[in-house]
């Protein structure tokens, strides 16, 4: 289902002319998803990082090898105990507003324009170039590039495998065979943290992108409707 | 919800039309672009600012999550996201279901094995004169002896034992079932809770479902040897489908009880999870 494309007019008198087209790119429920994970997302991975820093570790507690220190500041918290209550609170939020998200783009029909599939592989590498200055860009002619596809198809993926892993370690006993897929407790923690580490990255890049496509691009994320859109 | 683009607001019924195919034609003649999407319609620029202003209303409400950041109830809700995150956990709860055990070759090393005390190593427990006293909804109340509880059946285990922290080892616990030792002071198994307080002035509570559990021990061994001082000799509990701060060590008394009066144990009373299965 693409989008809706209106041309906004401006009527004076019996003359009307146009002043650009506009685009009805996200839905209401898609929004309100979008908004609420982002938040619920910043929340998990900086209470996340309080909890490491309880155990900044992989390996065995005794001798304690710690693989990096995480500063409290950039942590939520405070402590351990605050820290889970934020992660063991939020994480639910994340959780419906994911599930919500991904039901919906199924159930309306709204996920084929953001859905990676084999059609796009081909336009994966031209963008990738002319975001590395290595080309020219590629011409627009959908809501979604490839690239966008491919990292809003796989940060799906990823949402998923958080969720997976942080199950594993918060009820290893009751999901125990949930567990043992991902290698035993010692890997679904190992897992969880990088897991993270790639959302980071998504999250990284996501942001790069919205500052450099401008304040449209961003503003349609909140109404749901791109002014002069490309396509 | 998208708005009506059937009736265009005030235009000619001619003039849609053509502002529409003038568009396609203006990007049909421009060689590095492939000819875009039509619009479906026009809508009035005053129109098209309140449509827009209503939609990012209807998304408004997402700031309501700004709530946790008000001091005044922070804390409150988040007291309240853990209770529901209990309240889950006690839902995914399985009386039947084990928790993993280990061969032997997965054991930690006993010397590996962490100990994380509360406030001192040994609280100085005298091993001679010690009981354990059991009181509360239950036939049998009074002072049990580490024999009597020796002579109930014993069961060994190699299982993973998780710190809050994040870091797990897995040890051998070899003790009495407490459904056993419920039963042999003919507790009200009918009742909530059991709470335990320790020499060290640790105290811990576990919901009935989790203390009948079969692998929830009275534990006065590790490694088949007696538990050591800084273990919690001579007796704590060993509860692998529980998270590590709820297994109490240098245990002197236990309660068979429906209310726990605002104590559920040293750590839950200090904000972390009072349910806290794995």
């Amino acid at each position: 289902m693409s989008s809706t494309i209106l041309e906004v007019v401006r009527t004076k008198g019996d003359q009307t002319e146009s002043v650009g087209r506009a685009a009805y790119e996200h839905p209401l429920l898609v929004r309100w998803c979008h908004w609420l994970n982002a938040v619920s997302l910043f929340v998990l991975v900086g209470s996340g990082f309080q909890i490491f820093r309880a155990f900044p570790s992989f390996g065995a507690k005794i001798p304690q090898k710690d693989l990096l220190h995480w500063p409290k500041a950039f942590a939520i918290g405070g402590w351990l105990g605050g820290a889970l209550q934020w992660h063991l609170t939020f994480m639910w939020i994340y959780l419906a507003s994911g599930l919500v998200y991904v039901a919906y783009q199924i159930f309306s029909g709204n996920y084929r324009q953001v859905w990676f599939t084999h059609r796009d592989l081909a336009g994966v590498c031209p963008m990738v170039k002319h975001y590395f200055f290595l080309g020219k860009k590629p011409p627009v002619t959908e809501p979604y590039n490839s690239l966008q596809k491919h990292a809003y198809t796989t940060v799906i993926v990823l949402g998923a495998l958080s969720v997976l892993t942080g199950l594993a370690i918060w009820k290893p006993v009751q999901f125990s065979w949930l567990a043992w897929l991902m290698g035993g407790f010692h890997w679904a923690r190992l897992w969880h943290f990088l897991v993270m580490w790639a959302m980071l990255a998504f999250v990284f890049g996501h942001l790069t992108m919205v500052v450099l496509h401008g304040w449209n691009n961003f503003v349609s994320k909140l109404t749901g409707w791109k002014k002069d859109p490309e396509y | 919800m998208e708005p009506d683009t059937r009736k265009p607001v005030a235009s000619e019924d001619g003039s849609e039309t053509h502002v529409a195919s003038e568009a396609a034609v203006e990007r049909a003649d421009s060689p590095s672009l492939t000819p875009a999407r039509e619009a479906v319609g026009t809508v009035e620029q005053a129109k098209f600012s309140q449509i827009s202003r209503r939609e990012l209303l209807k998304v408004a409400p997402v700031l309501a999550l700004g709530i946790f950041a008000v001091p005044k109830v922070q804390q409150a809700l988040l007291t309240k996201g853990l209770a529901f995150s209990d309240w889950a956990s006690a839902r995914l709860f399985r009386r039947g279901h084990p928790a993993p055990t280990f061969a032997d070759a997965a054991l930690t090393p006993f010397e590996q094995f962490p100990i994380n005390d509360y406030d001192v190593d040994d609280p100085g427990v005298n091993l001679e004169d010690w009981t354990l006293s059991a009181s509360g909804a239950l036939q049998k109340p009074g002072e049990y002896h580490l024999e009597q509880i020796q002579a109930l059946p014993k069961f060994r285990q190699n299982t993973r034992h998780v710190c809050v922290e994040g870091w797990d080892v897995i040890g051998r616990f070899g003790g009495a079932r407490l459904s056993d030792f419920l039963n042999m002071i003919g507790a009200d198994t009918s009742a909530r809770y059991i709470t335990v307080a320790c020499a060290d002035d640790y105290y811990e509570s576990l919901d009935m479902a989790t203390a009948l559990h079969p692998q929830t021990l009275l534990c006065y061994e590790m490694y088949d040897r007696p538990l050591t001082r800084e273990h919690g000799a001579p007796l704590r509990l060993s509860v692998p489908t529980k998270i590590g701060y709820k297994q109490a060590k240098y245990l002197t008394a236990l309660k068979v009880t429906n209310v726990l009066d605002g104590k559920v144990g040293y750590w839950e009373d200090q904000g972390y999870s009072s349910f806290y299965g794995l």
